[in-house]
């Protein structure tokens, strides 16, 4: 595998996007609609590409992923509602978005648990269980409004906030991918009773793999709560919001941080130019899903990575020749040519 | 002493009785093939010790830690380690990563450090890349070390398994039919290989195998089963004159060369 | 005690509806292991369809009440099974051999279209269904049990029972069973793999649009989001009794008929059905994921 020579450090591009974000906004360069968008296209990145780490990576199949985001959106809201000071809001902002994702973290933990024995479509129900028990849980819960919700929320989220969640949870994805946990996570999605025989923890490895994505779905949660400014019940549901997440994770490839920031772009630019249409951009829209599933299952951008994802501990070192040990190399390869054919 | 001791083992699936009464005591560096007919429980057993199923009865015990009920992962990580009858290879990714993830429980740092990109990551990292490429260099694979594990031809597959089991650091190594689907030139050169593997890694090896050449070639010692059923055991001379043995393979020739199906 | 029977009888009037609903997803699930995500708005299209056959029939062709009765249900069944058959036709037949994650995909996809269709070109108005069968009250025991209702349980039994002996006793049904043991083998065999499954789709969702003028009989309103609910707790009843399973199906659906009615007198608050029916299922699915007449599976190594 050649080795990238990226022109300019990744890093650096990154940073100096930053500023921009709070500069726009700031002196109405971009209007309040585009500023809309680009928040909710951040939000939605970081929806996919917790969701596809379970569905993508691990090969898994949770359907209400809406209910992690449900549990980060109410604990931010409800921290930044009743418990801290309105004037502390935009100081405490990070805390409370990390306090949701920790809850809906917890909830991942919980999830994880039924995944150890049931795979495939069981496990598809459970996740959507999970869904409609939250959802229904938070509809009996007057304390936090029932099914009307919680209204009233500071609208603490900006473009350089939902901009530097979008980089921390790239990141983190990104990184658990390709380390000891992320290959762990793989084997499981190819063959998991093999994975158990060449010592992966895979109990382990779902844990890892739930908790992270319900952590990152609970920050996305509280950024979208802290936008939209009221939330409730029905805003989390299996449809439309997990079905949403669904669509996104497909649309832009299975197993692929790329084509999750490609999926959760398109779709949620798709679903605002669409909007004349009223009701009919929902039948439009599965149609066009379904168009997908049978034309290109594995989404836009299949497996395949985005180099400038890629770490550097990834790149294979060149091979230096079979290793010799002892006289003549190991015994049983010597006559072998590339196909492995007799020199006999 | 690396001593593997089953005792007493028998296995039940639902009311069909897979294995019966299986006794087997393992000494350090042995080489002990287990042969039979179809369906005679030989894979079944190499499942029970590695935890895939958890026997019915009976006793399994490594370096004086019992193994029943133990999530296969841990056995494997305590050292015994198998391969399968039919290639069970993480098909979609590359041969390296197939290698790299059986050092899963070797690695040294946590998720944390994974997330953070320690500098215990980078070197752990290293480590695994460098021990991986040093199995397949071993294995003769290293030019593959980028493609896909299926785009690889069956022989080449084969020797990727065992190297990713060795990767695994066994020190029991279960190799379920690893002749399956080879030619006679290839099947020697398998013997070569497994000797040579035996003795530079310091193994103990336990062989399923259909091939009577493979069996009476490289093993020591050889138990006979038959519907679950330990019917002989002992050197391959004695194998080869066991009357029992002969008549479970409906009256073939075991001459070493032949085919004992 | 008049009370209690009363709550019987709606108990198993609400179980047979399920039930009728619940056959057509553990039949498909059965023979292609496909959750058919769908299948309660297939329901809910079903339920429309009866209204404007039934609505044509009574205004336009006088019959006797009966007769009408029965052929709009032979027609709303018809009607039914063509559009499910065409769905696995264009829908689900291209992904038979594509990973299972598409085909849920997909199915999901397809039950969100027909929602949106019906609502877009018939608007968010209810339909009223149009009365089939006269309403009279019968005493039993001292509970006043209305004849829509014994209607709704002898119709739906009625169906359960020839669906069963169908499955049992014919060729087809044989063949059903054959392709969901295996499919590739029964097709080694000589069985019509793809013709068996379209049938299977065409009863299990005939079988539906019969549950969908029967349940309008019992709940008149009809409305484009009628099929999410009723899908939902069928689909349930589908996998509490042990999904592929088609007695299962049936327990399943009167265990939650008799939950949905018991809840509230228990439980006061009506938003706790919800809650109820789901956390049975996930206490299911944690420890009984085959149901309570499902098969453990066994996986060879």
């Amino acid at each position: 595998m050649p080795e990238r020579s990226p022109k300019l450090p990744l890093s650096w591009i990154l940073v100096a996007m930053l500023p921009l974000t709070i500069i726009l906004p700031a002196f109405n360069l971009v209007n309040s609609y585009l500023q809309q968008v680009f928040m909710y296209v951040g939000i939605n990145i970081i929806l996919t590409a917790s969701l596809n780490l379970i569905n993508g990576y691990m090969g898994e199949f949770s359907v209400g992923h809406a209910a992690f985001m449900a549990i980060g959106a109410y604990v931010s809201a409800i921290l930044t509602v009743w418990v801290f000071p309105k004037a502390y809001g935009p100081f405490v902002f990070p805390l409370v978005l990390v306090a949701g994702g920790i809850a809906a973290a917890l909830a991942g933990l919980l999830v994880a648990v039924p995944s150890f024995r049931t795979r495939g479509d069981y496990l598809a129900i459970v996740t959507l269980a999970f869904n409609m028990i939250v959802k229904s849980a938070l509809e009996n819960i007057d304390a936090v409004g029932g099914p009307r919700g919680l209204l009233g929320i500071e609208k603490l989220t900006s473009m350089a906030w939902v901009y530097v969640w979008v980089v921390i949870s790239i990141y983190c994805i990104r990184n658990v991918v390709y380390s000891n946990y992320g290959r762990g996570v793989l084997s499981i999605r190819e063959d998991e009773i093999a994975a158990e025989l060449v010592t992966v923890d895979t109990r382990q490895c779902k844990v890892v793999a739930f908790v992270i994505a319900a952590f990152f779905a609970g920050v996305a949660g509280g950024l979208f709560a802290h936008l939209l400014q009221f939330i409730n019940p029905r805003s989390f549901a299996l449809f439309p919001k997990s079905t949403e997440i669904l669509a996104m994770v497909y649309l832009g490839g299975v197993g692929s941080i790329g084509g999750s920031i490609l999926g959760a772009t398109i779709f949620t630019v798709m679903l605002e130019v669409l909007r004349p249409l009223g009701v009919w951009r929902w039948v439009a829209i599965p149609l066009a899903l379904v168009l997908l599933m049978i034309f290109r299952p594995t989404g836009i951008m299949g497996l395949r990575e985005w180099r400038f994802l890629v770490p550097e501990t990834e790149a294979i070192p060149e091979a230096s020749g079979p290793a010799q040990r002892g006289a003549g190399g190991t015994p049983g390869l010597k006559e072998a040519d590339s196909h492995g054919n007799p020199a006999d | 002493m690396a001593t593997l001791q089953i005792e007493g083992l028998t296995h039940y699936f639902g009311g069909l009785r897979a294995v019966y009464d299986f006794n087997l005591e393992l000494q350090l560096g042995e080489l002990v093939g287990v042969i039979g007919p179809n369906g005679a429980g030989k894979t079944t057993i190499f499942n029970l010790v590695t935890g895939v199923y958890v026997p019915t009865e009976g006793k399994i015990v490594f370096d004086g830690v019992s193994l029943r009920g133990m999530p296969s992962h841990r056995i494997t990580s305590l050292g015994v380690v198998r391969t399968f009858q039919t290639i069970h290879l993480f098909r979609d990714l590359t041969v390296l990563d197939n290698v790299r993830i059986a050092h899963y429980s070797q690695c040294g740092y946590g998720v944390t450090g994974g997330v953070m990109r320690t500098p215990k990551f980078r070197s752990e990292e290293r480590r695994i890349v460098d021990q991986s490429m040093s199995l397949l260099g071993i294995m003769n694979l290293s030019r593959y070390a980028g493609s896909q594990a299926k785009a690889l031809p069956y022989g080449e597959q084969r020797r990727l398994e065992i190297a990713r089991a060795l990767a695994c650091r066994p020190k029991i190594l279960l190799l379920d039919e690893p002749a399956a689907g080879m030619n006679p030139g290839e099947v020697v050169r398998l013997m070569e290989l497994i000797q040579w593997i035996r003795q530079e890694f310091s193994l103990t090896i336990l062989l399923i195998e259909h091939q009577m050449r493979v069996v009476m070639g490289i093993c020591e010692r050889i138990k006979v089963l038959d519907f679950g059923e330990t019917i002989a055991h002992g050197s391959p001379a004695d194998i080869q004159r066991d009357p029992r043995v002969l008549q479970a393979y409906l009256g073939g020739s075991l001459q070493k060369g032949g085919d004992g199906r | 005690m008049s009370e209690f029977i009363q709550q019987v009888v709606n108990g198993l009037q609400l179980g047979s509806v399920y039930t009728l609903i619940s056959l057509g997803y553990t039949m498909v699930y059965g023979i292609l292991r496909l959750i058919n995500f769908a299948h309660g708005d297939i329901f809910m299209v079903g339920s429309y369809a009866g209204f404007f056959v039934t609505s044509f029939l009574l205004g336009r062709v006088l019959l006797p009440v009966a007769v009408t009765f029965v052929l709009g249900m032979l027609l709303t069944m018809c009607l039914t099974a063509l559009l499910a058959v065409s769905i696995e036709r264009v829908a689900y037949r291209p992904l038979r051999n594509a990973p299972r994650m598409s085909a849920v995909i997909t199915a999901l996809g397809i039950g969100i279209f027909l929602e949106n269709f019906t609502l877009a070109t018939l608007g968010p108005e209810p339909r009223r269904m149009p009365v089939l069968i006269p309403s009279t009250s019968i005493r039993i025991g001292g509970a006043t049990v209305s004849t829509v209702q014994v209607a709704i349980i002898l119709v739906s039994l009625l169906l359960m029972l020839l669906l069963d002996a169908f499955v049992t006793r014919t060729m087809t049904g044989i063949a059903m069973r054959a392709v969901s043991f295996d499919r590739n083998v029964a097709l080694l065999l000589g069985v019509p793999t793809n013709r068996i499954i379209s049938v299977t789709f065409a009863i299990g969702s005939a079988i539906a649009g019969a549950g969908g003028i029967l349940y309008g009989q019992a709940y008149p309103i009809i409305d484009p989001y009628m099929g999410i609910r009723i899908g939902w707790w069928s689909f349930i009843a589908a996998v509490v009794g042990g999904i592929g399973n088609i007695r299962g199906a049936m327990v399943g659906s009167f265990i939650l008929g008799f939950l949905e009615i018991f809840t509230p007198v228990v439980l006061p608050s009506s938003t706790y059905r919800d809650f109820v029916a789901f956390s049975l299922l996930l206490l299911f699915l944690v420890f009984r994921p085959t149901g309570i007449l499902g098969q453990p599976v066994m996986k060879k190594v």
